[in-house]
């Protein structure tokens, strides 16, 4: 448990290897944001037959750089009606939650600097599962305060949106995490990565259903197409950062990238085994961050094959999909998951309790959709 | 070390309550309220409860203000208070006294061991396992009863207002209001 940095007492040295690793995170999320809004373009632009962003370095890995560096040359701009310390706050609301979430993935196995081991990871709190969530459910003040304080129709539109489909999905969210808690039987991240060594992926072991629930909901927590209503252009204009520019809309977008590189390192180390991968002997504290980014690599590619592919939801189907679809099935699941561990436990029939959980499942499935069916009923009578 | 968190947490918690009763626009109140829930926080995990700290996080700062700003937001009572207009004029007097009254009290509690001091009913948090562990231990053993009526008040809750917002079969109105 917890960090064997810690174990001697804290000195200038634990100080310092903290400090480091804090940089080397900080740079790293920087570095993935300018690789992935590049990758997101040429990706999607090799899809539509386009050869994309090619002018500014070579294959144009540097046209990030460039439109960073002219946004932060223009002119900041506050409109009238704006509450101005709310609407210079709500930028660094939304970018603070998508770095600290970062902080209890694990990147990597211990290694030693100096005398001293130290997990490749920020920080390993025993309620490190927790963290993740209450940081999901901060981002919300971001979208919701920015829409509200630029004083504007369309933004707050937007905001109220936003809001209310990330707190729809992060009851199906959570459900999809506990699942993985259920399984390793600990919050920790280290301990979740540990449990899912000898690849007993969280993916196969639980059912692949939790972690399709995972991926969809994610995906709408981050506003990402399909589910990018929050900037519906032909409804919204911009959605809750219409009235932003120059350095405070470039941290909406740092923030709206960094939140899916954080989402998708999460998933990796909940349903992927985190760092597992195979043993190599040959700079043994290498490989394990190696298998980490290209699990992170795939899902990348994942969350842009998405956008490249589906059409945008539209807002009622959001919702349904949301309560009526996802929340009862992970609540489902989780019971199911969670009475088949107990039957382990007690030594009972694995294929009675099965069939057993199944047959609950079928009955609260008929009794589900007759309720969304007498619903549409009196939807259609009002 | 421990003194530092200590300091830098209580000044947050006190300036956000400061914050939470003099500003005069209902946003800027909610946001100083979510400041002084992440400084119990950061107490609550000096205390070594994490879970406690991460809990109130999720609930109160992610779910609970978050329901306060969407009322403001869209009851359209987002702007300042006047101040000054009392419809109750003794109100303000009788504030100061109660207010007195409660910062005694406070202070009176903090001194007398049989209201701060006591022990947990459920002892000390001691021997293995973890923090969690024991909270969740005693959380559906020896506290079930209490546990389960909670979550009934809950559905209760929900049920409710679900039949208080929805509308009825018969065009629009409901049946109370109809009558």
């Amino acid at each position: 448990m917890g960090d064997p940095l810690y174990a001697d007492g804290i000195n200038a040295a634990v100080l310092l290897i903290v400090a480091a690793k804090v940089l080397v995170v900080f740079a790293f999320l920087m570095v993935s944001v300018l690789f992935m809004v590049w990758f997101e373009r040429k990706v999607i632009s090799d899809m539509q037959s386009r050869i994309g962003p090619d002018r500014a370095g070579p294959w144009g890995l540097l046209q990030t750089l460039a439109d960073g560096i002219k946004l932060f040359f223009k002119e900041d701009l506050l409109p009238d009606q704006a509450d101005r310390r709310i609407f210079h706050l709500a930028p660094y609301l939304s970018i603070v939650p998508a770095f600290a979430a970062f902080a209890v993935v694990p990147f990597g196995g211990t290694i030693s600097i100096a005398g001293h081991h130290t997990q490749l990871q920020l920080a390993d709190p025993p309620v490190g599962v927790l963290f993740l969530l209450a940081m999901s459910s901060i981002a919300v003040y971001g979208v919701m305060l920015a829409g509200w304080a630029s004083g504007s129709k369309y933004p707050l539109l937007g905001s109220v949106r936003a809001s209310a489909q990330m707190v729809s999905y992060e009851a199906a969210m959570s459900l999809a995490v506990a699942a993985a808690v259920l399984a390793a039987g600990s919050l920790s991240t280290r301990d979740i990565v540990i449990a899912q060594e000898g690849y007993r992926w969280n993916l196969w072991v639980l059912g692949v259903v939790p972690f399709v629930i995972y991926l969809i909901a994610a995906t709408a927590e981050t506003n990402r197409p399909p589910f990018d209503l929050v900037e519906a252009e032909q409804e919204l204009v911009g959605g809750f950062h219409t009235e932003y520019s120059s350095i405070s809309f470039a941290l909406f977008f740092l923030a709206e990238f960094m939140n899916t590189v954080t989402v998708s390192a999460v998933a990796v180390t909940l349903f992927l085994g985190g760092p597992n991968g195979p043993h190599i002997g040959f700079l043994p504290d290498l490989w394990p961050v190696v298998w980490f980014l290209g699990k992170l690599l795939c899902f990348l590619f994942v969350y842009v094959w998405f956008r490249a592919t589906l059409p945008r939801f539209r807002y009622d189907q959001l919702m349904d999909l949301g309560w009526k679809k996802l929340i009862p099935l992970a609540l489902y699941w989780l019971l199911l998951i969670a009475a088949l561990r107990i039957g382990r436990d007690q030594g009972w029939n694995a294929g009675i309790v099965l069939a057993v959980g199944v047959a609950v499942g079928a009955v609260a499935w008929a009794a589900l959709g007759a309720a969304l069916r007498q619903g549409e009923t009196v939807k259609a009578a009002a | 070390m421990d003194w530092v968190v200590f300091v830098a947490a209580g000044i947050a918690v006190l300036a956000g309550a400061l914050g939470v009763v003099l500003a005069t626009h209902p946003v800027h109140s909610a946001l100083m309220l979510v400041m002084t829930l992440f400084g119990v926080a950061v107490l609550f995990v000096a205390q070594q409860a994490h879970f406690l700290a991460a809990v109130q996080i999720i609930v109160y700062a992610g779910a609970i203000v978050v329901l306060f700003l969407f009322v403001i937001m869209l009851l359209g009572v987002d702007r300042s208070e006047n101040v000054r207009a009392e419809p109750l004029p003794f109100q303000r007097p009788i504030a100061y006294v109660a207010g007195a009254g409660v910062v005694a009290a406070v202070f009176l509690l903090a001194r007398t061991t049989w209201v701060s001091g006591a022990q947990s009913a459920a002892g000390p948090a001691d021997g293995p396992g973890s923090n969690i562990e024991k909270l969740a231990d005693s959380l559906f053993t020896r506290y079930l009863l209490a546990f389960e009526m909670t979550s009934v008040l809950l559905v209760i809750a929900v049920v409710g207002a679900v039949v208080l917002a929805r509308h009825s079969p018969t065009g629009g109105v409901r049946d109370s209001e109809a009558s």
